[in-house]
């Protein structure tokens, strides 16, 4: 599976990325909506979206990429400042697929395996 | 006795507001410690397996994380001198250091939207005596909708100015031609605060300014600091 990590926060998104790849997963990432717009020549099975982000938040990200790669699956990560937060999250995201920061690679992944199953949206 | 129950609404809303924001950013922390201590422990299970294990890289991720200890502890010593300004009923304050610490406070919420904010100094210090963390809320207040509405080099620039009958606080940067004000800014729990605080604010839309015009309160007979005192000493 091909992954694309986005988050702000250089030193989360190259790590976990890192991780990622350790475990076989492959592991792009980018700290902002514009560099995951500007990306070409590879296609991602999923996208791992901070929701918060300077400019273009996660959520409006979101739509972008799913004109860009359709068919494409999204996690959300978020520091859940708020409850508006995870309200307008979570009901993009389906609060399945919308983890709270710090995440646990092993349910990550285990959330990429199931969200891979599920119709794309 | 309505007056004071807006201006606790208030305070607790701000209160909230800071501590979710703060909150949000110790996540972070959090989050980034978890990776680099996750990918120790892989490299250390990989090592374990007989693949050969970098003392430099781990240094490197032991740093990245003491880095990040160092980040939270700023950010809760912040949280902390944040939360004790509520125990200061009236003291002298410093006008610069004040527009700054708050808004280091909104700074997060300003980073969402990309907007920074430039503190000019006065050429001397300011001081007033106020209730710091009501005046902590009118600013972030104030930087809410300047930060809502920035122009286009979205830099909102705060200077605190003097002359003898009052302090202003003078808020530039923003573009405030067109729909800037849905919510009927200042409201009237922001009318609550800037009486409590004998405080004024003026718009002008063509220059994108706001100021926060602000008395000095040594003219008053008392300076009571929560809403619940004023209320003993009123009622």
């Amino acid at each position: 599976m091909n992954v694309l990590l986005v988050d702000d926060e250089i030193e989360l998104v190259d790590t976990l990325a890192e991780r990622l790849n350790i475990r076989d997963i492959e592991a792009d990432w980018v700290t902002s909506g514009e560099e995951a717009l500007a990306l070409e020549g590879k296609r991602y099975d999923i996208a791992v979206l901070d929701v918060k982000m300077p400019r273009i938040s996660g959520i409006e990200l979101k739509k972008k990429l799913q004109v860009k790669y359709p068919g494409i699956h999204f996690i959300f990560m978020t520091g859940h400042g708020s409850e508006d937060d995870f309200r307008s999250g979570a009901a993009e995201a389906g609060s399945d697929y919308y983890l709270v920061k710090p995440v646990d690679i092993d349910i990550l992944i285990r959330k990429m395996n199931e969200v891979l199953e599920k119709p794309s949206g | 006795m309505k007056e004071l129950d807006t201006i606790g609404e208030t305070g607790l809303r701000f209160f909230g507001k800071v501590s979710a924001s703060i909150s949000h950013e110790i996540k972070n922390t959090l989050a980034v410690i978890n990776e680099n201590a996750g990918l120790l422990e892989d490299l250390t299970l990989m090592a374990e397996k007989g693949m050969e294990l970098d003392p430099t890289r781990v240094r490197g991720l032991a740093k990245k994380i003491l880095a990040q200890v160092q980040r939270s502890d700023g950010i809760v010593k912040n949280l902390n001198r944040f939360a004790h300004s509520i125990d200061e009923t009236g003291k002298r304050v410093d006008v610069e250091e004040t527009i700054n610490f708050t808004a280091l406070l909104a700074a997060r919420l300003a980073s969402g939207r990309d907007v920074t904010f430039t503190t000019i100094s006065p050429e001397k210090p300011i001081h007033i005596l106020t209730r710091p963390f009501f005046l902590k809320a009118l600013i972030f207040r104030c930087l809410e909708i300047a930060m809502a509405a920035p122009d286009a080099d979205k830099t909102i620039y705060l200077k605190p100015e003097t002359n003898e009958a009052k302090i202003q606080i003078r808020l530039t940067g923003m573009d405030l031609k067109e729909a800037w004000n849905e919510g009927g800014f200042p409201t009237e729990e922001d009318r609550a605060l800037l009486d409590f605080l004998e405080a004024d604010i003026e718009v002008n839309s063509t220059k994108g300014e706001i100021v926060l015009i602000l008395t000095y309160m040594e003219k008053r007979s008392s300076l009571s600091g929560s809403p619940a005192a004023a209320f003993r000493e009123n009622g």
